[in-house]
């Protein structure tokens, strides 16, 4: 947009409900945002943050050195338990990815307007999410040498196709179907951002890079419109992506026979549970950027409470889907499934069970308590709660299901090893440090997008 | 100039003074060529000392790797030690039979402690690889235990003794002859007054000759024999009932009742293989109007043969003689005087059913006794069978099995004594460890350093090689000729399949030497003996006919008839029971790694024990009652303090245990074993004195609060209330024959809408017959022998992580006084394989002959079948397990199956190499594969017959008519798997009288 068209900014205009008090212009909107990437002084915690990222990221790089020259024996994987960590936290990564698409395009087709200052960073968080996640398929592999290519269906001599009925390559698909849609319509997204960086920029460098990225935006109105079609068509691609590829992830357990997976309500049930992670994981991120890059006026106490009130729904149909799993159990009078379920909660993991109940069920039921919503502490500490119930979650479907199934003979314990936790945390710090880039490099709230919402900004989408 | 070069030093100056006398040659072409003399070998050895000594240390596998390099290098500058100079030519002719490819069969024999059983050795191009039953030998007849089949992989260990050393280094035959001739030649003066040999059991009757001859050139001389499995007090028992040695062996083909008084008689000892043959062909019933036999056992410690009783009895020992003498009294043996312990309190109620089942059985029943048993049982049990009319029925005597029958224990004792006195000159040991395992009390070691000269001829270098001052290689069984005695006297030939790997020579060699037949083949000793036998007109005829069936026909020992005529005298503290709260201690060969001599071996190591499913260690067995009694968790380590002796032991909780009885198994806890060996286990030895042989009452048991881990591969003993392995007694069979079809859920064939798979050829598949199975583990080795599977170490083991593609799981129904299953799992073959559907890569699949094949190739490694395998029969590499590195090991692997990279999922395969080998077979003959033409080699180990594999589709086949039995079931069909593998349900023969009270 030109400078031209801007308003006067001694005319007044009132703030609208989605923003804070503070912004009222759309100078003001594009400084203030603009500013954290082109010209205010790097605050010191973002050093902090990206020394933390870089460090753990160091962690992933050596324990998959580690695990490719050594083997998947490295981890505490054993005959029953042929899945650990890596699965677990395949779909814990996966989970926190949905909610980055649930509000970039979920929300954006039922436009819901309060969305535009969380949904860059929330697709971001997607993206590095997805990132994270999308590595543990490949590296739990015995050979990952092979299994980068064999699991796609490339035309070969030998004739020899992936096998279609194996859920892991209906996963393949789903994984990257969703992971090319997120960053196409999260690159797509910031176009207008860019040109706006590229028109401020301060220096050359920076001019070129954000001019390169910016793919020639001038803001004409043809731009604008064409730019509005792509995104709403993606925002109804990406839209049954958000059930789908947890559906899909599900079914890796669903499809199989083993008591504890072979479960009908798993896709729903793992779609909720995603969703309520990635809540709780958006909020742990945005908690701390807007306190400390001050962009309260943006990121409001209203944008919190409508998380937290997504969580508090998501997690009564995941506490639902818990219940159901517990009726089955009993419902079905298989000998298999019940002792399932008494091993779950009785058994040797039995503590992680009732943790899990406590930190997916209980906690966030403090959400229904308005003072609790609009407190950025409370709600830190329970989607604190709610990170490491859905870690549990996934802990206790993988492990306590097959460490004890049908033959007793074969039982045995998981214990994860240091590698187990180095890729773990590792993966964590690749997430951080991505994510503290992008805050530093990258528009990470949609400028255009907010001044739509000034009154005077007119209504686009 | 050779006498010149001392031992500590070689000078390049000698060298080059040689090469310059050298004056026919101006030019050497090779080194080797230089080389190739004796004397040069013995210089260049010696150069080197240091290579030796490292050799002895405990070097990673990777330093070793590189010694290994090193020596290999060096061995080609000396043209190896002993190997005879051989011209490698391509053959002009090809040897008979010899097409690549294609595995030959060898007859050969293996002897444990001295009694052999008849082996057929498979070998690829000269390699053996795998070692079965020979269907014409007695003591085998096709059946082969876990010990003799994992024995091919001490043939290959790469810690065998390769060399000769002298005080520690590397040294030559020839040098050893020559310090053997000067002290010989001292000998002959005294006529051998200060010679002594010491070998272990000794059937072999041309080594016993060998050995007769030798005492008859050094009158004064003497020859002793130990070893630890020894079996003194069954010779001792002998001479109480009938004043002489004698051997005893049994008809179990004849035997309707049979009572096992802590005789382990399927699972070890001479003939065990045979007996479990006849024992287990007794019980198999296919239809509800069959008879079976029955089996009392009464025993301290569970044993395989126990858990397969109809019923058992858990007794210390003073009970079990208590039980013994009350039994003897009612059957009417007359007693000299009567001990005064007390008489047998029958709590469980068996005593007065089981006289008269006995008596019922006159002439078809069997009482037999433990190897261990204290003589006077032995003699009770002979007078018992005797007053039954068993004898020359189900029991037979003939002269007993050794060349010379002695007393051990007080063989040795006398040898020690002579040592210590300073008559001992020269003592040569042939085979076995006795520092490490001769009684503590004799203290072994201190005396005999004082003997002048000292040799021990061993497979590996051990800690009585340590103490010797000459170490010489033995070749290992499959590398020489030579004949034992089976159980029944039978005798067998022992036939080499290979080249002796290393520099190694055989007792036959070694005794050869001593009595001036040095150099003499081995071969021409034994045609020598045997052809002095006049046992044929056509000698050669009857000779390659030996040959070829691995014995020689009719040779058993006849059967002689023994009557015990005078009244018995026992000892009066037989039977005497334990005090209050006062512990036994019970010392009993290792199950897999026997007296320790298998401790190198990995396969056996990391096979589990029968009933513990102990693996890589041994432990202090007690019953859960007497753990609570005394506070004691599983794996708390104790001080054991036996007469004197003390040894620190984790133990291990065994429900069907005796009360107060602590069971420890012989044979771990070594450290100059090698590799494998050192480490593992503790050293039981070191309670066992010469007056206890296998322990006693008086053991004291100190708790400490260390923990120490042990690999079990089972961790889970109960069922659950699952319905895998389904059992009855004869009398519901005969009543409801299809019980074990309704126990469960079955999947209703009409609930899917596909119709299953066709299958038009052949469609395979199995049958484990569980009222046959003892769990001795045959069928385990058999695969890990045949498929090349790894063995993964005691860390991994703990890790769960153990490759056995064949597992045995083992269930107790209760903790005191449990019944035990035992139900072998290989892959179900699942015509529904859950395992299939998940592969993202099909890398298992359905073949048109319904198997699950696994193509190796393809496996990227996701785990995700595993997973989805209700049985959990599929094994992961999750390391590199397999030996890529071990030039030696590589030999053993059969060409015929993949060794896997790590990476990679493994599972049973049916044996699919031998079915892809009878097709390639039927189709160039055009005839159809026949019933039982292909047997996977965990069926052909099977000593009990308990696994039948075939086509299904042919009903008259043996599978077909056993899957068509009503015990026939499936396990965990209700989840529509419709597994290829099949149960028959186990079947128990109760006695009535005792299921009533």
């Amino acid at each position: 947009m030109s400078e031209a068209a801007k308003p006067s900014e001694k005319q007044y205009i009132p703030p609208p409900s989605e923003l804070g008090s503070g912004q009222t212009s759309y100078t003001s909107i594009t400084e203030k945002i603009s500013s954290v990437v082109l010209t205010r002084s790097t605050p010191l915690v973002w050093f902090i943050s990206l020394l933390v990222g870089f460090t753990l990221l160091q962690a992933l790089l050596i324990a998959v050195a580690y695990l490719f020259y050594e083997g998947t024996g490295i981890w505490g994987l054993n005959i029953p338990i042929g899945w650990g960590f890596a699965i677990i936290n395949f779909v814990w990564w996966i989970g926190i990815g949905h909610a980055g698409t649930l509000i970039s395009a979920v929300l954006l087709l039922f436009r819901q307007k309060w969305r535009t200052s969380i949904n860059r960073s929330a697709e971001a968080m997607t993206i590095f999410a997805v990132m994270c996640a999308a590595m543990f398929p490949l590296i739990h592999t015995g050979r990952p040498w092979l299994a980068a290519y064999w699991l796609l269906p490339y035309p070969n001599s030998m004739d020899i196709w992936p096998q279609f009925r194996s859920p892991l390559i209906w996963d393949v698909f789903a994984v990257s179907t969703y992971f090319s849609v997120s960053l196409v319509f999260w690159t797509l997204g910031m176009i207008p951002d860019f040109a706006s960086f590229r028109d401020r920029a301060k220096n050359r460098i920076t001019q070129i890079i954000f001019g390169v990225l910016a793919m020639g935006w001038r803001g004409s109105a043809i731009h604008w419109e064409r730019y509005e079609m792509a995104s709403l068509l993606l925002a109804g691609l990406a839209t049954p992506l958000v059930l789908s590829v947890h559906s899909v992830v599900s079914l890796d357990f669903a499809v199989s026979i083993i008591p504890g997976w072979h479960t009908t309500i798993f896709p729903p049930y793992f779609v909720a549970g995603a969703i309520f992670a990635g809540f709780a994981m958006v909020l742990t991120l945005m908690i701390p950027v807007r306190r400390i890059y001050g962009l309260q006026d943006f990121i409001t106490d209203r944008h919190l409470e409508n998380m937290a009130k997504v969580m508090l729904v998501s997690g009564l149909i995941v506490g639902y889907g818990y219940f159901m799993e517990q009726f089955m159990a009993w419902y079905s009078a298989s000998v298999f499934e019940g002792y399932m379920m008494q091993n779950r909660m009785h058994g040797p993991y039995g503590s992680y069970y009732w943790a899990l109940i406590l930190c997916n069920i209980l906690v966030p039921q403090l959400l229904w308590i308005k003072s609790c919503r609009t407190s950025t502490i409370w709600l830190f500490v329970v989607s604190m709660f709610i990170n490491v119930g859905m870690w549990l979650e996934r802990f206790i479907i993988v492990v306590t299901s097959l460490h004890r199934d049908f033959m007793p003979s074969s039982w045995d314990m998981y214990h994860p090893t240091i590698w187990d936790w180095a890729t773990y945390i590792g993966t964590i710090g690749l997430f951080l440090f991505l994510f503290v880039l992008f805050i530093r490099g990258l528009p990470l709230i949609a400028i255009h997008e907010i001044r739509t919402l000034l009154p005077i900004g007119g209504k686009k989408s | 100039m050779d006498e010149k070069i001392t031992r500590k030093s070689l000078q390049v100056k000698d060298i080059r003074t040689r090469l310059s006398q050298n004056g026919g040659r101006a030019y050497w072409r090779s080194l080797d060529e230089l080389a190739n003399t004796d004397e040069f070998q013995e210089m260049v050895q010696r150069e080197f000392p240091d290579q030796a000594s490292e050799m002895k240390d405990p070097v990673s596998r990777r330093n070793f790797l590189k010694l290994m390099g090193a020596s290999l290098a060096f061995g080609g500058l000396t043209g190896c030690t002993i190997q005879p100079p051989e011209k490698i030519v391509p053959f002009v002719r090809a040897p008979e039979n010899l097409i690549p490819g294609k595995p030959l069969y060898f007859a050969s024999a293996m002897s444990l402690g001295g009694v052999a059983t008849g082996i057929l050795v498979e070998s690829h191009m000269g390699r053996p690889t795998h070692i079965e039953g020979n269907p014409e030998h007695p003591a085998s007849q096709g059946g082969v235990n876990a010990l003799i089949q994992a024995s091919i992989l001490d043939l290959y260990d790469p810690d065998r003794a390769q060399v000769v050393k002298n005080a520690g280094m590397i040294s030559t035959w020839d040098a050893f002859t020559q310090a053997l001739g000067k002290n010989l030649t001292t000998q002959q003066f005294k006529k051998g007054k200060g010679l002594r040999i010491l070998t272990e059991t000794l059937t072999s009757p041309t080594l016993g000759h060998q050995l007769k001859t030798l005492l008859e050139k050094f009158p004064a001389a003497r020859w002793h024999q130990y070893e630890p499995a020894n079996r003194d007090n069954v010779r001792a028992g002998s001479i109480l009932a009938f004043g002489e040695a004698a051997n005893t062996y049994y008809d179990f083909s004849k035997a309707d009742v049979i009572l096992s008084l802590d005789a382990d008689f399927t699972f070890s000892g001479a003939g065990n293989t045979r007996y479990a043959r006849d024992f287990a062909a007794r019980r198999r019933v296919a239809e509800a109007t069959e008879s079976m036999n029955r089996l009392y056992a009464v025993e301290s410690t569970p044993s395989a043969t126990g858990s397969i009783a109809d019923h058992r009895l858990a007794l210390n020992s003073g009970e079990l003689e208590a039980l013994t003498l009350a039994l003897a009294e009612k059957l009417g043996v007359a007693l000299k005087s009567n001990p005064e312990s007390t008489p047998y309190n029958d709590h469980s109620g068996w005593l007065d059913p089981l006289v008269r089942d006995l008596k019922k059985h006159s002439g078809s029943s069997l009482v037999i006794a433990g190897d261990y048993q204290p003589p006077a049982i032995h003699a009770l049990v002979h007078a018992i069978n005797q007053n039954l009319g068993n004898v020359g029925k189900t029991v037979h005597y003939t002269e007993p099995l050794e060349v010379e029958s002695v007393d051990q224990n007080q063989s040795l004792t006398e040898l020690v004594h002579d040592m210590r006195a300073g008559q001992v000159d020269m003592l040569i040991i042939v085979g076995g460890n006795p520092i490490f395992n001769a009684p503590m009390d004799l203290d072994f070691a201190s005396a005999l350093r004082k003997v002048e000269f000292r040799a021990h001829m061993g497979l590996y270098e051990n800690e009585t090689s340590e103490l010797c001052h000459w170490h010489l290689p033995e070749s290992h069984y499959l590398e020489t000729w030579g004949d034992a005695r089976a159980y029944d006297g039978t005798v067998s030939i022992v036939q080499p399949l290979i080249q002796p790997l290393y520099g190694t020579k055989s007792p036959y060699d070694l005794l050869g030497t001593l009595i001036g037949q040095g150099g003499k083949p081995v071969l021409d000793i034994l045609r020598a003996y045997w052809l002095d036998q006049n046992l044929a007109l056509d000698f050669e005829k009857f000779w390659q006919q030996s040959l070829h069936d691995g014995l020689l026909s009719q040779s058993a020992l006849p059967r002689k008839d023994l009557r015990v005529d005078s009244t018995l005298q026992v000892s009066p503290e037989l039977g005497k029971n334990l005090e209050e709260e006062e512990l036994e201690l019970i010392l009993r060969p290792d199950a897999t790694i026997w007296d320790g001599r298998y401790v190198n071996n990995g396969w056996l190591q990391e096979t589990p024990n029968p009933i513990t499913k102990l693996t890589w260690d041994n432990a202090a067995l007690i019953s859960p009652d007497t753990a609570e009694r005394l506070g004691l968790k599983n794996e708390q380590v104790v001080k054991l303090d036996y007469a004197g002796q003390t040894l620190s032991v984790p133990v291990w909780l065994v429900p069907g245990q005796a009360s107060d009885v602590v069971a420890l198994h012989l044979g771990y806890g070594q450290n100059h074993s090698g590799r494998v060996g050192n480490g593992t286990g503790f050293n039981a030895y070191a309670l066992r004195n010469s007056s206890a042989q296998w322990g006693g009452a008086g053991l004291k048991l100190n708790a400490t609060f260390d923990y120490h881990s042990l690999a079990s591969t089972q961790d889970h003993h109960s069922m659950e209330g699952r319905h895998l392995v389904r059992h009855g007694d004869l009398e519901q069979f005969a009543k409801h024959p299809t019980f074990a079809q309704e126990e469960g859920h079955n999947f209703p064939e009409d609930l899917t809408l596909y119709s299953g798979f066709e299958y038009n050829g052949n469609a395979w598949g199995m049958t484990i017959d569980l009222n046959a199975c003892i769990g001795c583990n045959a069928c385990s080795v058999a695969c890990q022998s045949e498929n090349n599977i790894p063995i993964v170490g005691k860390d991994e083991v703990l890790n769960g992580r153990e490759m056995s593609w064949i597992r045995i799981d083992r269930y107790y129904t209760d903790l005191d006084e449990p019944e035990i299953f035992h139900q072998p799992v290989p892959c179900q073959q699942c015509e529904n394989a859950p395992c299939e559907l998940v592969c993202p890569v099909t890398a298992t699949s359905h073949s048109a002959e319904g198997l699950n094949d696994m193509v190796y190739n393809r496996c990227v490694g996701t785990r995700y079948c595993s997973n989805n395998c209700p049985y959990k029969v599929r094994r992961f590499n999750f390391l590199q397990y397999a030996d890529r590195d071990s030039e030696s090991l590589k030999l053993q692997n059969n060409p015929d199956v993949t060794v896997r990279y790590r990476g990679v999922m493994e599972k049973c395969t049916y044996c699919v190499q031998r079915i892809n080998s009878a097709r390639i077979e039927s189709k160039k003959s055009g005839e159809p594969i026949r019933d039982g033409q292909i047997k996977t080699a965990c069926e052909q180990a099977c000593p009990t017959e308990a696994i039948a594999f075939g086509d299904i589709n042919d009903s008259k086949g043996r599978v077909g008519r056993l899957k068509a039995s009503p015990l026939n079931y499936e396990i965990l069909n209700e989840l529509n798997t419709r597994p290829r593998t099949s149960y028959l349900a186990r079947i128990k023969n109760p006695n009535p009288e005792i299921v009533e009270s």
